[in-house]
């Protein structure tokens, strides 16, 4: 009986490690033909670079200048995604914070509002809210982060309320009585206390933002600003010819920041997803 | 488990418009020195909210009953496009192959994120390794991953002489393997909450009365994660619906099927797409009609995600 089911066990862990191997394959894929030369990317897709193929770095050097400044655009993502993410972050919870406090009958309907946001669909508001940006100079790099506030204030602020919520009042009582004022309060007691839900929604609105195509590429005035993304479709939407070497170089730059970042961050990545499972 | 369970039970009493847990009614004594510094806590989110979503929304509503090519030549002209849109055949298109698209891959998605799930939770060596590589895809972004997979099908297809860009059957399996290698690590990690939640003592009582392990499945371990299948079910369908990024990068809507009359079919150009085409096409003077599919797309997307909430969460069992 314990042979067989070891027997199993094996036979799992074998099944697993194959569907394992097919998992990473797509990346293995980029990563080799980003080093071969253009014209045999489409030949011969699935082989290793060989001596007649290889070309070294050839293709980062083209990627990085074709369309563009790729630095240029990879230096937007980050901005963008810093600013949108801390802007969000401390502006949701001060407002979750003030929601959950004072409860009043306008506080709900704003709440509601939140709740509400968050299964609007984005081609609903896409237009008009193009037009918005363009209206109030909200189209650059420095002012987008407004925008995702904005756009983005839904599960955020659903999971700053639900937590609060579940602080205990005493302790904010006590602070008050102590005589802290309300900001004081915030950043002292209550602050502190919301850091595991900063982390699972900061993970989940960095995750959005720094791969958003759509929001950018419609607000952004693309001739000077654009980030990865935006880049990545602009090389193979708009050339005659595609360099796919040199696309697949920039592919490979792009996801090697993310998994590194990933394989650091990877428990607090998979418990911020767990916890904001409920976004529709 | 209580990560995810906790702001679904909250919303349901918002709902039911029940007054609020003890723990939302803020005494006075914080109350009232929070309001006086109300600008300061609320200012800044409610006009980035009003920027960012309630006017473009509540615009983006008005505009659907208008002709219109910019925002401010707009005349009223009532369900007018509404009907064009319901006529229209690229966008019935698009609709009914985005749903068949979102069942098959809600199916297949949630049928092998549970089976890696699973074997996950037998205590197997190597259990963290599977479970990183499985998620990693979901931090890639969908752009980059549909130029990743039009690279992999073309290298596949180009032996045969033929492009997923050619043929409307490559174009929709090629996009379900895409989202299936992207989505399937996510829903594994909610699956595996489930799993984890489930009580030790209700297996060992199965186990006890010589249940098999079949059985178990069924009867104690499926009813238990009942609150997790609900949540990847809706969340699978919905992300199909709303698929974008992917569909723009792997096939953008090819092949195109030139109608008599001049239209064009997009045979694998799904919803959102459909609705981005219609907005920034040639034909400007279609606005006003892309603002009704987008409005008619919301109310789908909407009531999708409840009237799906609500039908799965009566099997879930009592706790």
């Amino acid at each position: 009986m314990k042979k067989k089911r070891s027997i199993g066990r094996s036979t799992l862990t074998f099944l697993l490690i194959i569907i394992c191997i097919i998992y990473v394959m797509p990346i293995v894929m980029v990563v080799f033909n980003s080093f071969k030369e253009n014209s045999s990317v489409k030949t011969e897709t699935f082989m290793p670079p060989t001596a007649e193929t290889f070309v070294g770095w050839d293709n980062f050097v083209t990627g990085i200048t074709l369309g563009g400044s790729f630095w240029e655009s990879v230096f937007f993502s980050v901005f963008i995604t810093v600013v949108s993410v801390a802007l969000i972050l401390l502006c949701t919870s001060m407002a979750a914070w003030y929601i959950s406090r004072v409860d009043s009958k306008l506080c709900r309907i704003i709440y509601y509002l939140f709740v509400f946001s968050m299964v609007v669909p984005f081609q609903m508001v896409m237009f008009t809210l193009t037009k918005t940006a363009h209206t109030l100079s909200l189209d650059t790099p420095w002012t987008i982060p407004i925008i995702y506030l904005g756009f983005g204030a839904g599960l955020a602020s659903f999971m700053f309320v639900g937590f609060v919520k579940s602080i205990p009042l005493e302790i904010e009582e006590a602070a008050v009585i102590d005589g802290c004022g309300p900001l004081r309060t915030y950043f002292m007691i209550v602050a502190p206390m919301l850091k595991p839900t900063m982390i699972s929604v900061g993970i989940l609105e960095l995750m959005w933002v720094w791969n958003d195509y759509l929001l950018p590429y419609l607000v952004l005035d693309r001739t000077e600003y654009m980030t990865i993304p935006i880049h990545i479709q602009y090389l193979k939407g708009s050339y005659g010819t595609v360099d796919l070497g040199a696309t697949m170089a920039l592919i490979l730059l792009s996801i090697i920041p993310v998994i590194i970042f990933y394989l650091l961050c990877q428990k607090h990545i998979i418990k911020g997803v767990a916890a904001g499972a409920v976004k529709g | 488990m209580p990560l995810i369970l906790t702001p679904i039970n909250h919303e349901r009493k918002c709902s039911m418009k029940h007054k609020p847990s003890a723990g939302a009614v803020g005494s006075d004594l914080i109350r009232k020195p929070i309001r006086r510094m109300s600008p300061i806590f609320m200012g800044p989110m409610v006009i980035a909210f009003i920027i960012g979503f309630v006017w473009p929304f509540a615009h983006g509503l008005y505009l659907s009953f208008c002709k219109f090519r910019t925002t401010s030549d707009a005349t009223f002209i009532g369900f007018g496009n509404y009907l064009k849109a319901l006529q229209d055949p690229t966008f019935l298109h698009a609709f009914w192959y985005t749903a068949l698209f979102a069942v098959v891959s809600l199916l297949l998605i949630n049928i092998l994120a549970f089976a890696v799930a699973y074997a996950l939770t037998q205590k197997l060596k190597g259990t963290n390794l599977f479970r990183t590589v499985f998620f990693m895809p979901n931090l890639i972004g969908g752009i980059v991953l549909g130029y990743i997979w039009s690279m992999i099908f073309d290298g596949i297809l180009s032996k045969f002489g033929t492009s997923i860009l050619l043929e409307s059957q490559y174009g929709f399996w090629g996009l379900i393997i895409l989202m299936c290698w992207q989505q399937v690590g996510y829903m594994m990690i909610i699956y595996i909450a489930g799993l984890q939640a489930v009580p030790g003592d209700m297996l060992e009582a199965a186990n006890i009365d010589g249940a098999s392990r079949w059985q178990t499945l069924w009867r104690v371990t499926i009813p238990n994660i009942m609150p997790s299948i609900t949540i990847c079910m809706f969340l699978s369908l919905t992300n199909g619906f709303k698929l974008f990024d992917q569909n723009l990068a792997l096939t953008a809507g090819q092949p195109f099927v030139f109608q008599p009359d001049g239209s064009v079919v997009k045979k694998t150009e799904m919803l959102a797409l459909n609705i981005y085409n219609t907005f920034y096409g040639q034909n400007t003077s279609a606005r006003g009609v892309a603002q009704a599919k987008a409005v008619l797309f919301f109310i789908l997307v909407a009531t999708m995600g409840i009237v799906q909430l609500r039908s799965t969460r009566r099997k879930e069992v009592q706790q």
